[in-house]
């Protein structure tokens, strides 16, 4: 995993979220955020490292990079 | 001088702590005051919308008037706050007024948004509000076959397992009419399974299976076309329906972003004790604070009685010690005569366990009782 220095627009900080999840929380921030917003999801759930990917490959957006930091991971996003 | 707590909503998370305070100091000698600023007379029981579509409960069950659940020592003001002034610890009022705060809890949960999905309003119907289970009661009764689509779109939204139990409800509700065979049944939602929290996907998947419950998944609609009756994605997909029962998309009070206090009107606070992040003696409780569990009833209760310990302490001038572990308990209806229920928290995930006729029997018994929650007794 690479070290990053994209600023992110939004921080979604979603560790230890059970109900209703990391991947719920991005999805609902990026809903309403114009197009070009960086966002970082914190995560602390690990199935997180696909899961976003995949959807955010399906609605066409970008993972931008997967950084594991101590204990959680950053998914920096993209919306296209 | 007399240290004031001002406690915006009375829902929930605002009448239980309301009356856990009031419980436990003497507001008449003038040392502490409580008041309850909300926007109506009433005092409404979400859970109570589910039942209306299918002619089980009416609106008139779902509510009360606050008056008759505060204790009568509390100071109830029935009007809107329009302005949160952090620094000069003061509130503004519709009505022009102002009320200042020592201690201020916002307690003013969430707002349906449908317009924010174009046509959505037009074309589907939800049960997240009185007048909108009350239309889908009357398009249900005539609804004789078709495709039929409950749609989560809202995220996040009020009561996770609701759309779980909507089609489980539905699926029984036409099959005791005789029509089930007519009526196709799909459930989306947004993320690649069937609920957020995947124990509870696990129990509900094989139930869709055996009850002929289609499920599309990755699936967030964008715009409904209500002359055409289609949704659209932003997956880019598209599902044709007769019926469409969405969770509207939901937002918090815009005054709290306004304010500063945090995003889409949700208040950014420590998850633990609930003091909001952006201001001093301001606190959050229910669906308005941004903690990472579901936005539920049960947790504002459980909210409650953390943040009244938390602010007896502060006012008493000792260290305040209670916590909040993030406990959350929900009811779970797997048809009309059974359900389940799960509890969990920050650290422990939830086991469901089989539906039975008990805990169904336990539901109703407690949206009969929820009342006495209310009031601070239970």
């Amino acid at each position: 995993m690479s070290e990053t220095q994209i600023p992110p627009d939004v921080t979604v900080d979603s560790r230890g979220a059970g109900c209703p999840g990391p991947l719920m929380d991005l999805i609902g921030k990026i809903r309403s955020a114009e197009p070009g917003t960086v966002f970082e999801l914190l995560t602390t759930d690990s199935s997180s490292k696909h899961d976003v990917p995949e959807w955010v490959e399906k609605s066409n957006h970008e993972v931008l990079d997967v950084v594991e930091r101590d204990g959680y991971w950053s998914i920096f996003v993209e919306k296209h | 001088m007399t240290q004031r707590i001002v406690i915006v909503g009375g829902g929930t998370g605002g009448a239980v702590l309301a009356n856990r305070l009031a419980d436990r100091l003497d507001l008449t000698d003038g040392e502490v005051e409580v008041v309850v600023v909300n926007d109506g007379p009433d005092h409404v029981y979400k859970p109570t919308f589910l039942y209306i579509p299918f002619g089980k409960r009416t609106v008139e069950d779902a509510s009360q008037p606050l008056v008759d659940l505060l204790d009568r020592r509390i100071r109830l003001v029935i009007d809107r706050v329009t302005g949160i002034d952090t620094d000069g610890k003061w509130l503004t009022l519709a009505d022009g007024s102002t009320i200042a705060y020592d201690y201020l809890v916002l307690a003013t949960g969430s707002k349906l948004v449908p317009e924010q999905v174009p046509g959505l309003a037009e074309g589907g119907h939800h049960f997240y509000d009185a007048e909108g289970a009350s239309r889908l009661r009357d398009a249900l009764a005539e609804f004789e076959s078709g495709h039929l689509v409950l749609s989560v779109i809202g995220v996040p939204h009020m009561c996770p397992p609701a759309p779980l139990e909507f089609v489980f409800m539905a699926d029984e509700w036409f099959r005791e009419r005789g029509r089930r065979d007519d009526v196709e049944i799909t459930y989306t939602y947004p993320i690649q399974r069937i609920h957020g929290l995947a124990p509870v996907a696990e129990w509900a998947q094989p139930r869709f299976e055996e009850r002929d419950i289609h499920a599309e998944t990755f699936f967030n609609p964008d715009e409904v076309d209500p002359e055409g009756k289609v949704i659209h994605t932003m997956e880019g997909t598209e599902l044709s329906y007769d019926l469409l029962v969405a969770i509207p998309p939901h937002t918090g009070d815009p005054m709290i972003a306004e304010a500063g206090l945090g995003d889409d009107g949700w208040v950014a606070v420590d998850n633990h004790t609930l003091e909001a992040t952006n201001a001093e003696d301001v606190y959050a409780i229910g669906d308005t604070a941004d903690v990472p569990t579901s936005k539920a009833g049960s947790v504002a209760h459980y909210e409650a009685g953390v943040i009244a310990d938390r602010l007896l302490s502060e006012i008493q001038g000792r260290v305040p010690t209670d916590r909040y572990g993030g406990k959350t308990i929900c009811f779970i209806e797997g048809g009309m005569d059974e359900a389940t229920f799960i509890e969990f928290d920050y650290e422990r995930p939830p086991v469901p366990r089989p539906e039975n006729p008990f805990v169904h029997w336990a539901k109703l018994a407690y949206n009969e009782s929820y009342w006495l929650t209310a009031r601070g007794h239970m």
